[in-house]
């Protein structure tokens, strides 16, 4: 007898039929139409008409029926909410059954049910099953309590579930400690801000207890839950260590992979000179190793972990080359992974090796593995310099055998090799030259063009070589067009007599017929360059290229230490942070490794680094709505890109500087034709915003002819504070101060790139402000700023955006935009900025509005600690746009009367009381009265910041 | 945590739905099949699929996908490794795992599912539990259900569920107490043109048979555990005692269970048993090549090696081929290129060969790749690791049981490049 009798009928009264069936008096009869009409259920027939004639058959003591019931009801409870009420007393009845299995199915069943009024009546029996004698009933309990919560938050916190939630993680049974875990981590996810497992030594304790006696289920998570725990010092991390070790033997491979998740974690806090550390990575290498043997789903999912643990620790494996070698029966996606992994175990000492299995791999019949095992040909020349001729005279083979694609991806990979050991292997360039006509796809035309652009003294027809491609100019991909300019901008270089023509009619091409801006600019600066000073252009496009780096496509270090901490789960599959596609936006808590206790070695951790930032002066990052842009814009966001992009940016740097100092020299009659302050200074391109800063005051020394003090410069500029640290910027570090010169207001920005890759197309934007500070201009950065680069920009500002009032008043809350992401922060701006030149009031109108403003807008303040004599006060606020109106003498007092004016045309005035010849008062008191008094505050800040600094 | 559960057949219909949470519309799977389009082989779908609210996550086995639905962040190996328990679950259940199995057996499949995972969480995987809250179908059951109205179903608590060895019952009685061990190894191997061996390890279990009654407390223990080095074990083994004394003691579950699985990989231990000489070559500029091979035995440990089995995937541009084999039968497919030699047992006094021609198609290049050949075999009676066990003691019970163990090393991915 099997069930498919139950899908025989399909006649048109059906359900008719089906109906009349459950309400028969035959028990047997009622039990075969209920199975019938699950059986409808399971492949999506819609039986939901029939919901009361099954809830009548739920009062049995036939636990298969009810069973069958319960199943019914979970599923369509929810279209018919009214009649699901009728199942209610049925449930809070079975849930005082004397059979602990009845107790636990009805509360199960219960909290599947997702009917709002249902929850309520469900509040009472969930309360007596979580302090249910029988564990099996607890524990069911356990998980219905994440159910409700699922359902309603709200009910399940005001009941205090949460609380006797968390009290079963104390519970004597490990199963139920398993699934209190399991049910609050649940809970805790859609609430990452809540201290729901609130870990200590304690409870630690007890979930390493229950680890060893729960299912591996329960292991899996309570693992995951240790490992969100920062253990106190290196002893704590150990003796966890200790505990989990036993785990990596699991036949489970999720349990194995949860417990190296928490051993990789804490490791970090171990220090490296202990014994117990190279046990413990002798240890870790075997259960990865193992997960290799399991089905492939299995082993996709462990090497894309094993991915991430080699680039943290190549040590742990670097014996288990053998391992990750292909079998040609393995499916792709495990195939593309092992040679991921088999490249970045490539030493000297297994290069051999590898390279013969690479090379046997490029013979196979799937293009792109056949691809990625020619490429990774590649990257061991770059990485084991030992083997670069060995790969080189391997590539060439492969060359030979003329199959297409390992054609052209060997010449993306040679040109790469190129690179990295120039003027070594040029040798081959004519064997590559042979294949020139077979190229075409983009990627390896542009890699061939930059070959012989690069090494066009020593291919005898290079003009001809470059000449044939520029006949489909303009059908070829910008890729490799740009590639092509340059290309023939250096064989000019390189032989200026015979290639004059060609250099004319791609500048033209490039100028004239393209559309594309990135082209045309390229054009234009080769062109400018070219046309005035041709000994600057060599040195610019024929310049040294810096050397590419050993491996092209690691992780970012601190991408790579969040996702140790993400082990084993999707965001580990991805490669990228869950707060890159984590569903619905819910502020993800971000992971870190936990700094190693020992601190001769703080510098390999993350947390310490950014640390030396001093953190009181950090601006707030503008929090919720920046990570929800951050997220939506990330989504595409891939790893660094090997190879070519590092080619052409650089080149592109080389022309940019060039561009900046020729352009200068050309328009240095107009400065403000380019429109920012940093262009002024003639000689260097990127003037140093000091530099700028005592040449403005120089300046306003000039017209500053009042002024006594001849020492001081022009208006007080803070030093640069870290504005946007590059752990929250995904590698850009954005440090800067604003100063006000000659009356224009500038934002000196130093940036600074601490991810791996190039970032480009940065612009910036602020928020309504208080004063309507608005950027005068767009943000420049002329070239790619490369990794570990510093780049200082000065902004200039203006006061005509759009105003809105703050909170603080001075505060401005920023955007840049990177190509990588855009980025938020505020940051507070002082106020001297503001205060204008023409400042100064007349005397006798400084009386009229000092009686004019009311007494109640006048605010007092004490600055502290001030020694100076009233002459060097007024110098100093002078340059700072303060200005003296007069000055008193009364009872030994020098009192100061001041005005000045801000932007947006506000008075101030101020009475500054100073006690000169006594050295034990050094404190000055200020008076401020303003018509708009709020600014009162911010005003007396700029002055203790300009007399103080 | 797991959502809803699709399976989906070979020709892609979806025949059962399961939901553990809300409902997820069956057009989740589109995202499912278009991944499947994309990849020219069934075996080649990533396991992991985002869509834009879900992941899907699917294994492929006996020709079934099992697709699951995720909606927040879950280890993937948690899910892969569920479905797994769930394939052998119908395995076990229904002595099969086939489209016809389940939709035979639907409202068992849909009892277990409901009792396998709750809301996500697992709930009772092991085969020892789950066969005490729902009867395993047998015809005579069916039949004695059928007059007396009885169920299938269990009414009382299984009393493993809570106890600290979850794996076993209570109340085992058997008859005839016997203990049952199978040493199963598997080489894994990778040779190349030379017949020098590339890679090569040893993948081994023990698998269990255990029928005794009562609460039996076992210790197994070896003449050179010094072997295994790299174990995975099954939850009953006391990790400790392992630790320190080499023994596995445990008390064992009821029935089959695997219970340790290990790896030998140190190249030096791993006897590579057959060697093939082989030549294939195709001639340019002419339809057709040649095709030579002969098996021998190598490091066979004076032990008879059968069921011999070669399988070939021959490039593309191969029409068909006409060969001889001196000992068993070859077939060739000619639309998957398969071939398959079904060569028997290894006489050393003549080899096995198999020798012919290829036809190739007119006018096609030469074939670039040479084929690796998929060697399967048999030894009886012999662990090629040459792990033994030494005894096995049994405590907390007074009766005497029967024991056995027995060796077999077998070839896993046994490959020959050429």
């Amino acid at each position: 007898m099997t069930d498919s009798k139950y899908f025989t009928t399909t006649k048109k009264g059906e359900i008719f039929e089906l109906k009349a069936e459950l309400n028969s008096d035959k028990k047997e009869k009622k039990k075969e139409a209920v199975k019938k009409v699950i059986a409808s259920m399971t492949v999506g027939k819609d039986v939901s008409a029939l919901f009361p004639d099954v809830v009548n058959c739920m009062q049995t003591d036939n636990l298969e029926l009810k069973k069958l019931v319960y199943l019914y009801l979970m599923n369509y409870a929810k279209s018919q909410p009214d009649m699901a009420i009728m199942a209610v007393n049925t449930f809070v009845k079975d849930c005082e059954d004397p059979n602990p299995l009845i107790r636990a199915l009805a509360v199960r069943t219960m909290g599947c049910i997702r009917v709002d009024k249902i929850t309520e009546y469900l509040c009472e029996p969930l309360r007596k099953c979580l302090k249910d004698e029988d564990p099996y009933v607890r524990k069911t309990a356990a998980v219905c309590v994440a159910k409700l919560h699922d359902i309603n938050a709200q009910l399940v916190e005001d009941q205090g579930f949460l609380d006797t939630l968390k009290d079963l993680i104390s519970d004597s049974n490990p199963m139920v400690v398993a699934n209190a875990v399991a049910a609050l981590s649940e809970i805790a996810e859609s609430h990452p801000s809540s201290n729901l497992l609130d870990l200590n030594p304690q409870s630690i304790n007890k979930l390493l207890t229950a680890l060893n006696e729960c299912t591996e289920w329960g292991q899996i998570f309570i693992l995951d839950c240790l490992a969100n725990y920062t253990p106190k010092d290196d002893r704590e991390a150990q003796s966890i260590c200790e505990r989990v070790t036993p785990r990596l033997s699991h036949a489970n491979s999720a349990v194995v992979l949860s417990a190296v998740k928490v051993l990789m974690k804490f490791m970090e806090m171990l220090s490296k000179d202990l014994d117990y550390y190279g046990t413990l990575l002798k240890k870790l290498a075997p259960p990865l190793v193992t997960l290799l043997s399991a089905e492939p789903e299995l082993q996709y999912v462990a090497l894309r972990n094993i991915n991430l643990i080699v680039q943290k620790r190549p040590e742990i494996l670097k014996h288990e080359m053998k391992v990750f070698f292909v079998k040609y029966n393995d499916p792709i996606y495990v195939k593309l992974e092992k040679l991921d992994i088999m490249i970045r175990l490539a030493s000297q000492a297994n290069i051999a090796q590898v390279l013969a299995e690479l090379k046997e791999y490029a013979t196979e019949v799937d293009v792109d593995f056949v691809r990625k095992a020619v490429r990774a040909i590649g990257r061991c020349a770059i990485k084991v310099e030992q083997s670069a001729e060995r790969c080189v005279s391997t590539l060439l083979d492969l060359i030979q055998t003329k199959v297409n694609y390992v054609v052209q991806e060997a010449i993306v990979v040679i040109k790469d090799i190129f690179r990295k050991y120039p003027n070594k292997y040029e040798s081959v360039i004519a064997t590559l030259c042979e294949n020139l006509d077979s190229l075409d796809e983009p990627e390896a035309r542009a890699a061939m063009i930059w070959i012989v652009g690069e090494y066009a003294e020593r291919i005898d027809n290079a003009d001809e070589l470059l000449e044939s491609f520029l006949e489909g100019f303009h059908d070829e991909s910008t890729q490799v067009q740009l590639q092509l300019l340059t290309a023939i901008v250096k064989l000019f270089l390189k032989k200026p007599t015979e290639t004059q023509e060609l250099v004319q009619q791609v500048l033209s091409l490039a100028t004239q017929d393209s559309d594309n801006p990135d082209l045309r600019d390229r054009g234009y600066i080769y062109w400018r360059l070219l046309s005035t000073d041709p000994v600057a252009a060599k040195e610019v496009v024929l310049a040294e290229k810096p050397l590419i780096s050993e491996e092209t496509d690691l992780i970012e270090p601190t991408l790579l230490d969040e996702l140790i901490c993400y082990i084993g789960t999707l965001a580990s599959v991805y490669h990228k942070p869950p707060s890159a596609f984590v569903e619905g936006g819910r502020g993800v808590v971000h992971k870190s490794l936990p700094p190693r206790t020992a601190s001769s070695e703080s510098t390999e951790s993350p947390e310490t680094a950014p640390a030396g930032a001093p953190s009181s002066e950090q601006p707030d990052v503008i929090p919720t709505q920046g990570d929800l842009l951050g997220d939506l814009l990330n989504l595409d966001l891939g790893p660094p890109v090997s190879g070519p992009p590092l080619a052409t940016s650089s080149v592109q740097m080389g022309a940019v500087d060039l561009l900046g100092g020729g352009l200068d020299s050309l328009m240095g009659d107009e400065p403000e034709g380019i429109g920012g302050p940093n262009f002024v200074a003639p000689p260097a391109a990127a003037v140093p915003a000091n530099l700028g800063a005592s040449m403005g005051s120089g300046l306003s020394d000039l017209f500053d002819l009042t002024s006594g003090v001849g020492t001081l410069s022009g208006s007080y500029v803070a030093p640069k504070a870290v504005w946007l640290p590059a752990m929250k910027a995904k590698g850009l570090e954005i440090s800067g101060t604003f100063t006000r010169q000659v009356g224009s207001i500038s934002m000196d920005l130093q940036l600074t790139n601490k991810a791996l890759q190039v970032m480009t197309d940065f612009a910036i934007q602020f928020n309504r402000n208080s004063f309507g500070l608005a950027p005068a201009a767009p943000l420049q950065v002329h070239a790619p700023l490369s990794p570990n680069q510093t780049v200082e920009i000065s902004l200039p500002l203006n006061t005509v955006g759009s105003v809105m009032k703050m909170e603080p008043l001075n505060n401005l809350q920023v955007a840049v935009k990177n190509n990588i992401d855009v980025f938020y922060f505020s940051t507070l701006y002082p106020l001297h900025i503001l205060f204008v030149e023409d400042g100064k009031m007349d005397r006798q109108m400084f009386l009229a509005t000092w009686k004019d403003i009311p007494n109640e807008n006048e605010a007092q303040f004490q600055i502290r600690d001030c020694p100076l004599n009233a002459e060097a006060v007024s110098g100093r606020l002078q340059s700072s746009n303060i200005f003296t109106v007069a000055k008193r003498n009364v009872e030994g007092q020098d009192m100061l009367y001041q005005s000045l004016k801000l932007t947006n045309g506000i008075w101030v005035l101020a009475e500054l009381r100073i006690q000169p010849g006594n050295p034990s008062f050094t404190d000055l008191e200020l008076s401020l009265k303003c018509r708009a008094p709020e600014v009162s505050q911010h005003v007396y800040q700029a002055y203790e910041t300009i007399l103080k600094n | 945590m797991i959502h809803s559960l699709f399976l989906i057949n070979c020709s892609g219909d979806i025949f059962l739905e399961k939901h553990w949470k809300s409902v997820v519309s069956q057009s989740v799977c589109d995202y499912f099949f278009e991944a499947q389009e994309k990849a020219a082989d069934v075996e080649n779908v990533p396991p992991v699929i985002s869509t834009p609210h879900h992941y899907l996550i699917s294994i492929h086995r006996d020709r079934l996908f099992f697709v699951s639905v995720i909606q927040t962040e879950v280890p993937p190996l948690f899910v892969i490794e569920f479905l797994h328990r769930v394939a052998d679950t119908f395995q076990d259940y229904f002595g099969e795992c086939s489209e016809a199995a389940i939709k035979d057996n639907v409202v068992i499949v849909y009892e277990l599912l409901e009792e396998m995972l709750d809301n996500g969480f697992p709930l009772a995987t092991e085969s020892n539990i789950l066969k005490e809250l729902i009867k395993p179908p047998t015809i005579l059951r069916s039949v004695v259900n059928s007059i007396t109205g009885s169920s299938n179903v269990g009414d009382t608590l299984p009393t493993g569920q809570l106890s600290n060895i979850p794996w076993r019952r209570a109340g085992v009685k058997y008859t005839n107490n016997e203990a049952y061990f199978d040493v199963v190894e598997e080489i894994d191997a990778i040779i190349d043109k030379s017949g020098s061996t590339v890679f090569a390890e040893i993948q081994g279990v023990i698998d269990a048979c255990i029928k005794l009654s009562g609460m039996p407390d076992l210790s197994l223990s070896f003449m050179n555990p010094r072997l295994l080095d790299d174990v995975s074990f099954h939850p009953c083994i006391r990790f400790k005692r392992w630790e320190s004394e080499r023994v596995l003691s445990f008390i064992p579950p009821d029935g089959n269970f695997r219970l340790i699985s290990y790896r030998v990989s140190s190249q030096n231990l791993v006897a590579i048993p057959v060697y093939v000489k082989h030549s294939i070559s195709f001639k340019e500029n002419s339809s057709c090549g040649r095709f030579d091979i002969t098996i021998g035995p190598k490091q066979n440990m004076g032990k008879t090696i059968e069921g011999i089995t070669v399988t070939v995937h021959m490039p593309k541009v191969v029409l068909n081929m006409n060969l001889t084999p001196t000992q068993g039968s070859y077939t060739f497919d000619p639309v998957t290129k398969v071939l398959t030699w079904d060569v028997g047992k290894i006489t050393p006094q003549k080899l096995p060969s198999l020798k012919g021609l290829v036809n190739l198609q007119s006018g096609a290049p030469k074939p670039e790749e040479n084929p690796s050949l998929n060697i399967q075999f048999k030894i009886q009676q012999l662990a090629i690791s040459g792990l033994k066990v030494n005894r096995l003691d049994m405590y907390g019970e007074k009766y005497k049981p029967f024991k056995g163990v027995k060796y077999v090393t077998k070839a896993g991915k046994f490959q020959v490049r050429t």
